[in-house]
């Protein structure tokens, strides 16, 4: 069985606000369920089904349905980090294909930039490595910048090219209003701001802030009936990948399993794909998911990137074009929602006009959660028009 | 500056591999089954998944496989400044997350030999980091 073609996204909605002192968490999901369903044309009354990570308020969905008052017949609050909402794009798509609810809500919301961050690993009690990796002042940073060492040394990539994904990105969040960086960077100012963990500089790494997103899927016949123009969910793949008892290769991520998965389901290949959003936690997760994806051949990531291949709306692969994790917004330290969220406005032609793809019918979001050279989620979704 | 060296979650399953800090000795599991040797210490293979791991002691010595200059240090290196955290690979085949300490953090390179150094944390546990070898040099003529 396959869910292709099974389900579409009528509603996605992201939180307008970067800093929300005043909102409780909670708020912050309802407010992103209501904007969600307001774009679908539904309410939460139509909603049976809830999907959030283990990050809400509460025992799994539990506290937030309390909180929402939904009547909920099916709901999954599993994590994989900022890549789940990609996760459950797909788990909330098998469950409309079989049969098991009608109306899926996904939300995410947090506030990291207004109240203190998480260390990694410390979300849901000890996990098995506790002992082996923070006693050593492991932080997020650094084990992506361990990846980005490694792939240096081993394929020649440089912190220049790197910093074309920033410069990318930065060129699209200038059109966003909500975006929370809009200035323009250049190569020279990434690579002269402020090293985090080398090779990573201060502009390699996303931006913290509050705020949230949801999104709503549907089945055929709701999505009929619906005025609003849906999105076709397509394929889904995912993968967790780790360190193999200490023998992993750091320069290579889960995407190739979850993105072959999802072409297959979707019966595309790369070179179908006129959008792609990808989780840019750093540059560097970028780079890795185009390698991965199959979008060039592992290890010319850094030669891909160059010539404004990211830039929409006319470069090769144009990415993020909401500004992304780098310069828009990274609500919770998650950012695997609004890849898709942007993914959605492209296949709808909503995007703003200056980055909108011309004739944009296949989309892709990708999501890398939890940590580069440890231990990840990887989540691939396919979208595509209505029609397609 | 010294890093810090907090003591470590212990668990019945590490304790074995804590004990042998104490004493200066790197222990690693390996798989009686595959051969394979297993960093962090565990209950099963995850290559094979064979239960039968035996403890091991290192050679203690291994090459740096990455490394970072870190500025970000959470928790317990909230205020540990710029530091090494490094991914070494160990002779027996397993790459372990770590510190290399005793040398300017920007001279640790990718394929650098390193060794392991035992750091106290005060709880009768010790921290395995790694250290730059020096290898002898032979003088001509001497």
């Amino acid at each position: 069985m396959s869910i292709r073609g099974k389900a579409f996204i009528a509603g996605a909605y992201e939180h307008p606000g970067r800093e929300l002192p005043d909102h409780s968490i909670p708020r912050i999901h309802a407010e992103v369920a209501l904007g969600a369903l307001a774009d679908a044309g539904l309410t939460l009354v139509d909603v049976d089904a809830y999907f959030c990570a283990a990050d809400a308020p509460g025992l799994g969905g539990l506290a937030m349905a309390d909180y929402l008052g939904l009547r909920v017949r099916y709901t999954d609050s599993s994590d994989m980090g900022g890549s789940v909402y990609l996760s459950h794009v797909g788990h909330a798509a098998a469950a409309i294909a079989a049969g098991k609810c009608s109306v899926a809500l996904i939300t995410l919301g947090g506030r990291p930039r207004t109240t203190s961050l998480r260390a990694p690993g410390q979300l849901m009690g000890a996990p098995p490595e506790a002992g082996f990796e923070p006693v050593f002042g492991l932080n997020v940073s650094a084990v992506y910048a361990l990846a980005a060492a490694r792939h240096m040394y081993r394929y020649g990539t440089t912190s220049e090219q790197l910093a074309e994904i920033k410069v990318a990105a930065s060129l699209h969040a200038q059109h966003n209003e909500n975006a929370l960086l809009r200035k323009p960077v250049t190569v020279e100012q990434v690579v002269s701001s402020p090293m985090v963990s080398s090779p990573l500089h201060r502009l390699d790494c996303c931006v913290v802030t509050d705020g949230g997103g949801a999104l709503v899927l549907v089945n055929e016949d709701i999505a009929r009936g619906l005025d609003r123009r849906c999105v076709k969910v397509l394929g889904h793949g995912e993968a967790i990948e780790h360190s193999h008892g200490g023998w992993q290769d750091i320069t290579v991520t889960g995407a190739v399993r979850s993105g072959r998965d999802a072409f297959d389901e979707a019966r595309v290949t790369p070179a179908d794909v006129d959008y792609v959003g990808l989780y840019d936690s750093f540059t560097v997760t970028a780079l890795l998911a185009i390698e991965d994806l199959g979008f060039c051949a592992k290890g010319e990531g850094g030669r891909f990137v160059l010539d404004g291949a990211l830039q929409a709306p006319h470069g090769v692969l144009p990415f993020n074009t909401d500004g992304g994790s780098l310069c828009n917004n990274h609500p919770a330290n998650r950012g695997g929602m609004t890849k898709i969220i942007e993914a959605v406005r492209q296949v709808r032609g909503e995007a703003h006009p200056a980055v909108q793809v011309p004739g944009c019918e296949i989309a892709l979001a990708h999501g890398t959660g939890g940590w580069l050279t440890t231990r990840m989620g990887n989540a691939t979704v396919i979208l595509g028009r209505e029609d397609a | 500056m010294t890093l810090p060296a907090p003591v470590p979650d212990i668990t019945p399953e590490t304790e074995t591999f804590w004990k042998a800090t104490a004493t200066g000795r790197l222990l690693i599991q390996r798989c009686a089954e595959c051969e394979r040797c297993v960093w962090y210490p565990r209950f099963l293979c995850p290559a094979c998944h064979s239960t039968d791991l035996l403890w091991t002691e290192a050679s203690g010595r291994g090459t740096v496989h990455s490394a970072t200059v870190t500025s970000r240090g959470i928790l317990d290196y909230k205020d540990a400044g710029s530091y090494v955290l490094a991914l070494v690979e160990l002779d027996e085949g397993p790459k372990m997350l770590t510190n290399v300490v005793e040398c300017d953090p920007a001279e640790v390179f990718i394929g650098q030999r390193v060794e392991v150094v035992f750091h106290d944390t005060g709880a009768g546990v010790a921290l395995p980091r790694f250290r730059p070898v020096t290898e002898a040099v032979a003088i001509p003529g001497a």
